[in-house]
């Protein structure tokens, strides 16, 4: 099992690798200049020559990206163009917000989800089956965005509830933070849980049909250990697999939530980055979600083996 | 008197019959099918089908609720809702089916090349896809409208290569698998060419598979451009999209909710008939997976 983990983590280091030369090539594709967009109309050729001096684009290409790359892998993502504080720390601050909202959407996910998609495979052509395949079908199909400005819109119509707008951490206010967090949990887990549960009922289907549950079954075990114990493990590594692929959706879902509900995370210091080109802050995070994803993909596959322990990966 | 076994009524294969008339057959196909129809005809007949021009302002009937005149009300600019709703159908769809365009095109390439000449070359094309397939697709999307700047062809590149990486895989794998028949290997005992097996051999067998990504991928693409454009990065005014329609009702919708119901109303019904026309497609072209 050791062994495994580190030759999956030797493996990485080509997909870490490509991830950030991406990463720079989409930055050399910004028309114009880094430095004319930070100087605007204010640029003489000294002002430039030293912003050039500063960043280092006075060297080649292959030498700024092993600069860049050099300093990232020690936490150095750079300083703001806006507001000159370093980047990584802002991020490693803001991740904890994003992290919080995430694991709560996926906890939400998995209440809805892993129930009702049994339910369905068990009562396969029902009405119960009817329903839960239509819910699924409106949680996969309706955009995160539609979903929470149509909440937003319902609780303050309907119940004049207006979501609290100073931010308050898990640790600091406990219950202002569930107020803050449990919406676009709500919301984020809603898009989750229409996938997981139409995988949980398809998975679960393909299991139930196995000749091992029918001999499960002969031998006279209660239901409830046939399904718990036998049908919903067996089924639950396509459930997994498809957990790991959501993070990043849940990941790129956050930066539009946290847009929505004024949550300071990482999406949010994203798109302010975005929106304001402000490129160290816009590389670092880019940077950063992506080697989270595929780190949890990673921690993913490990899981298999706990699940299901015929994988062997000697 | 001996009564004669009558046939049994079978349901005809994919191939006997089109595929569309399957799709028609299929209550949920049915639904998809026109739900996307409604959507095309209002993108295309859309001059005839809006009342007023897009960016006509009506500055007396600032922010009226749905009437005769107005049918699903005004912004706050006093612009017609509905006519920029029928407008934003053209914009989702021309973006949606640009972008999957894009990514079809150099997914099937790639996926082929990759799937049929193997080794380094398709180590290499599998590298790239892995790579753009780890970062979060809106992200991605939004790193690369952010690079290239805002602006309706740039959204749909990005979409469009965010896309790329699903539909090598898809092509690859189909390849890998139509690879080891036999009547590959005919064809390549009777002297065919490698191109010529490629496209006219290989390429029949992987539509079924293409084509259910290519629906999916579209809902994929209309979401992706609406989440953009709600977000600022997207279609930028004074083109109406359903998503930045959306983003600026939020100022007024406790004073006038029609400005969100409307576009999220539209948004949800074109996704929801994409998914469930690709669903339906699935279990049409591929009746194993039905469960």
């Amino acid at each position: 099992m050791r062994d495994y983990i580190i030759r999956r983590l030797i493996m990485l280091i080509p997909i870490l690798l490509g991830i950030s030369i991406a990463i720079f090539v989409v930055m050399q594709l910004i028309p114009g200049d880094v430095v004319s967009g930070i100087l605007g109309i204010e640029q003489t050729p000294e002002l430039r020559a030293m912003w050039e001096k500063k960043l280092g684009l006075d060297k080649p290409l292959v030498e700024q990206y092993f600069s860049w790359i050099g300093k990232a892998v020690t936490g150095d993502f750079g300083e703001s163009f806006r507001t000159g504080a370093p980047v990584f720390p802002e991020i490693m601050s803001r991740f904890k917000i994003s992290a919080e909202l995430a694991v709560l959407a996926c906890i939400i996910a998995w209440i809805i989800a892993l129930p009702l998609g049994v339910l369905s495979s068990l009562k396969r052509n029902s009405v119960i089956d009817r329903i839960v395949r239509v819910v699924a079908l409106m949680g996969v199909s309706i955009p995160n965005f539609a979903s929470a400005t149509l909440l937003i819109l319902f609780l303050a119509k309907g119940f004049n509830y207006h979501t609290p707008v100073k931010y308050a951490g898990l640790f600091e206010n406990f219950g202002v933070n569930m107020q803050i967090m449990l919406l676009p949990a709500l919301v984020l887990g809603s898009v989750m849980a229409g996938s997981v549960m139409r995988m949980t009922r398809s998975s679960m289907l393909e299991v139930l049909r196995q000749d091992y549950i029918k001999a499960v079954r002969a031998k006279g075990a209660p239901e409830r250990v046939t399904i718990f114990r036998h049908a919903f493990k067996n089924s639950s590594i396509p459930i997994v697999t498809l957990v790991g692929m959501q993070i990043g959706s849940l990941m790129g879902g956050t930066v539009v939530i946290e847009q929505i509900f004024s949550i300071p995370g990482l999406g949010q210091y994203t798109l302010t980055g975005i929106s304001q080109r402000d490129f160290p802050v816009v590389q670092g995070c880019v940077l950063f979600i992506a080697v989270v994803y595929v780190l949890v993909n990673l921690l993913v596959d490990i899981l298999y083996t706990y699940i299901d322990p015929r994988i062997s990966y000697s | 008197m001996k009564k004669t076994r009558q046939p049994v009524k079978q349901r005809p294969l994919p191939g006997n019959e089109s595929t569309l008339r399957l799709l028609w057959q299929d209550p949920m196909g049915r639904a998809g099918m026109i739900g996307i129809g409604l959507i095309i005809i209002m993108a295309v007949f859309a001059p005839w089908i809006a009342r007023y021009d897009v960016a006509q302002m009506h500055a007396r009937n600032r922010l009226q609720g749905p009437s005769a005149q107005f049918w699903f009300g005004t912004d706050n600019f006093g612009r017609d809702v509905f006519s920029r709703i029928v407008y934003g159908a053209r914009v989702s769809l021309v973006v949606g089916i640009v972008a999957v365009g894009i990514a079809a095109g150099f997914g099937y390439l790639l996926g082929m090349i990759a799937g049929f000449f193997e080794g380094k070359t398709e180590t290499v094309i599998m590298m790239v896809m892995d790579i753009i397939f780890a970062f979060p697709s809106i992200l991605l999307a939004l790193f690369i409208v952010a690079a290239l700047g805002t602006s309706i062809v740039n959204t749909m590149i990005a979409i469009g290569i965010v896309n790329i990486p699903v539909f090598c895989r898809t092509v690859r794998a189909s390849v890998k698998t139509v690879k080891s028949t036999d009547y590959i290997a005919n064809a390549r005992s009777i002297g065919l060419k490698r191109m010529s097996i490629l496209f006219r051999h290989v390429t029949p067998n992987v539509m079924a598979p293409f084509t259910v990504q290519a629906t999916l991928a579209l809902s994929g693409a209309i979401l992706t451009e609406a989440s953009m454009s709600f977000l600022g990065l997207g279609i930028q005014p004074p083109n109406p999209s359903w998503g930045s329609m959306l983003s600026d009702a939020r100022k007024y919708m406790e004073q006038a909710p029609w400005l969100v119901i409307f576009p999220a109303l539209f948004i949800i019904i074109t996704i929801l008939s994409f998914n469930i026309l690709g669903d339906a497609l699935r279990d049409v072209l591929d009746p194993k997976l039905k469960l």
